[in-house]
């Protein structure tokens, strides 16, 4: 079997398992990125989904200026392509991050790059939530707070769960292009030490690896969602 | 002084090509302490509107509104500030006709959420929400989530959620219309239980005056954004001046279902049908007997019925008369000499025209 896998996979087993070229470096620092620039575009992202929600004309707190202010900035990020994105936020990352390069630097531009798609995401999962709850909850007196937290969140949790899995998703799709600022992980490794030099059987077993770290958060955002829905829907 | 008043009470709406849509338009109502006040009317006629006013999830645009003392509009303009509305809604419990109980807590907690800030422990939230839910008898399902439950037990913890700040008024937005007639014979009887062991006011909104018949002290009676007519509920249906309201208190659905089911497509000139309401105990004489003798019609009988109106039974009936025009005329003229709303309707069971 060992001596089988030698034979086929040369390349992938020249690369080792640690040091900076090697498979675990590179699984940590997707998940690394994938992580943290979740964690950091998810929390912009709900609150400009929320926000949004909130300001809209027939809104809890109608707001012509923020809506439009949050709109513009979401849709402008949603246009720069990814890869263009890189490139053109570098100053704001030296600033963020005191480096334009490698694993920590990439999450500036990943988290602002996410963020617009996910706020458009939350939003609509937000809108979701029948008016009439909202109006329910007014009429028990309840503060804006208590309708974000209680109504629009938590009612739409499990429509959250799910759009949150889809962002997750192609979150790691970005994270394969951050190689391009030095950030290393499985895209990296598929590209630079597979595609460029010409071994192949390193680039199919990175993208493996990326296959089934997608398939298992397809698979917990699943389960997430169907746990947390409690409505006939 | 009213528990509620409202004055002039404008609503408008601006359509997409900038004109004004009056939804609601110059409404003075007074509702009394301890009323059960019917508000009814076709679907569009203006009653949730006007309604959701009064706790203001509408902003009217012109008129006064003061509930329980307070002013909330004077002449258009909020004069209560936000966190007051806050507090005064707490006091003005409301239901809805699709429940809008939050679906990822459970019963339970969809009450305990209006207690979030009543002041009381986490214990005391939790002890006074199944208490709620004993009053409406479903302290058994408290651990459910409202999908679990029927329409009408989803109803009930609605009712248990409006009214655990203790307000003095319920608003019931068509609050039965979703549910089957058992269930909303339900609802309605422990809306009523309800006002007398709470002391409450409540406002019921509805396009089935079968409801108001059951439970209704006064009733106001709704057209294109306007009060037609409003008073006591017997004078309304026994008395009944305008002509919408006429046809309106006749337990209208049934009326125009049964009409339909009759097909009477081809009405000629010398028949005519009307829609006759009393008060039984007025009518001890055989009518339609005396019709016969008295002026020589035909009366034959398509649908009856007999409602107990505030323990006082109030008889429906719609009957088709056979005569001439002058025929006709003396029919209705000692119809309404018995003291019996007559209103003449086309084949449709809609007003005749």
């Amino acid at each position: 079997m060992s001596s089988w896998f030698n034979k086929v996979f040369p390349n992938v087993i020249n690369l080792g398992w640690t040091g900076d070229t090697g498979w675990a470096s590179s699984i940590y620092q997707t998940l690394f990125m994938t992580f943290w620039s979740a964690i950091f575009g998810g929390i912009l992202g709900i609150v400009f989904g929320v926000i949004l929600v909130l300001t809209k004309e027939n809104g809890v707190k109608p707001n012509k200026f923020w809506f439009n202010l949050c709109d513009k900035i979401v849709s402008i990020f949603r246009a720069i392509p990814f890869i263009i994105l890189l490139a053109f936020i570098a100053p704001v990352t030296q600033i963020i991050a005191g480096t334009q390069i490698g694993m920590n630097a990439a999450l500036v531009p990943l988290s602002l790059g996410v963020f617009p798609f996910y706020a458009r995401q939350v939003q609509v999962a937000l809108e979701s939530v029948d008016q009439g709850k909202i109006e329910a909850a007014q009429s028990l007196g309840a503060t804006t707070w208590d309708i974000i937290f209680n109504v629009y969140l938590n009612e739409a949790r499990s429509e959250l769960a799910r759009v949150s899995t889809v962002t997750i998703i192609s979150l790691i799709g970005l994270t394969a292009m951050a190689g391009a600022i030095g950030s290393g992980g499985l895209g990296n490794t598929a590209i630079s030490y597979g595609y460029q030099r010409f071994n192949n059987d390193v680039t199919f077993v990175a993208t493996l690896l990326v296959v089934i770290l997608i398939f298992i958060v397809q698979i917990i955002g699943d389960f997430l969602a169907k746990h947390l829905n409690h409505q006939n829907r | 002084m009213g528990i509620i008043e409202l004055q002039h009470v404008n609503v408008d709406f601006p359509d997409k090509k900038r004109e004004v849509v009056h939804a609601v338009h110059d409404v003075n109502l007074t509702i009394e302490k301890g009323d059960i006040y019917g508000v009814v009317g076709f679907s569009g006629a203006g009653k949730s509107t006007l309604v959701r006013t009064i706790n203001l999830l509408q902003k009217p645009s012109g008129g006064n509104i003061k509930v329980n003392g307070t002013d909330f509009i004077k002449d258009g303009k909020q004069v209560i500030s936000n966190k007051d509305l806050q507090l005064a809604r707490r006091k003005i419990g409301m239901i809805f006709q699709n429940f809008n109980l939050l679906n990822e807590i459970t019963v339970v907690e969809n009450v305990a959420f209006a207690l979030k800030h009543s002041g009381l422990k986490d214990n005391e939230v939790e002890e006074k929400s199944l208490k709620l839910l004993e009053l409406v008898d479903l302290k058994e399902k408290a651990e459910f989530y409202p999908a679990q439950l029927s329409g009408g037990q989803q109803q009930r913890v609605a009712i248990a959620r409006a009214l655990a700040n203790e307000p003095d008024i319920l608003i019931s937005d068509e609050a039965t219309s979703a549910l089957d007639p058992q269930n909303t014979q339900q609802i309605l009887d422990l809306l009523k239980k309800l006002k007398d062991e709470l002391n409450l006011t409540i406002v019921l909104i509805t396009h089935e005056m079968s409801a108001v018949k059951k439970i209704c002290d006064k009733v106001a009676v709704m057209q294109q954004g306007e009060i037609i007519e409003k008073g006591n509920l017997r004078d309304v249906v026994l008395h009944p001046k305008n002509t919408l309201t006429k046809s309106f208190v006749g337990g209208s659905l049934e009326v125009i279902n049964t009409l339909k089911s009759l097909n009477l497509s081809n009405l000629n000139d010398e028949e005519a049908i009307y829609q006759l309401i009393y008060s039984v105990a007025n009518v001890t004489k055989t009518i339609i007997i005396d019709l016969y003798r008295e002026i020589g019609v035909e009366a034959s009988m398509l649908y009856g019925n007999v409602e107990l109106l505030d323990d006082e039974p109030i008889g429906t009936l719609l009957v088709l008369v056979k005569g001439d025009n002058e025929k006709q005329q003396q029919t209705v003229q000692f119809l309404e000499k018995e003291q019996v709303a007559v209103t003449r309707l086309n084949e449709k069971g809609d007003l005749y025209e």
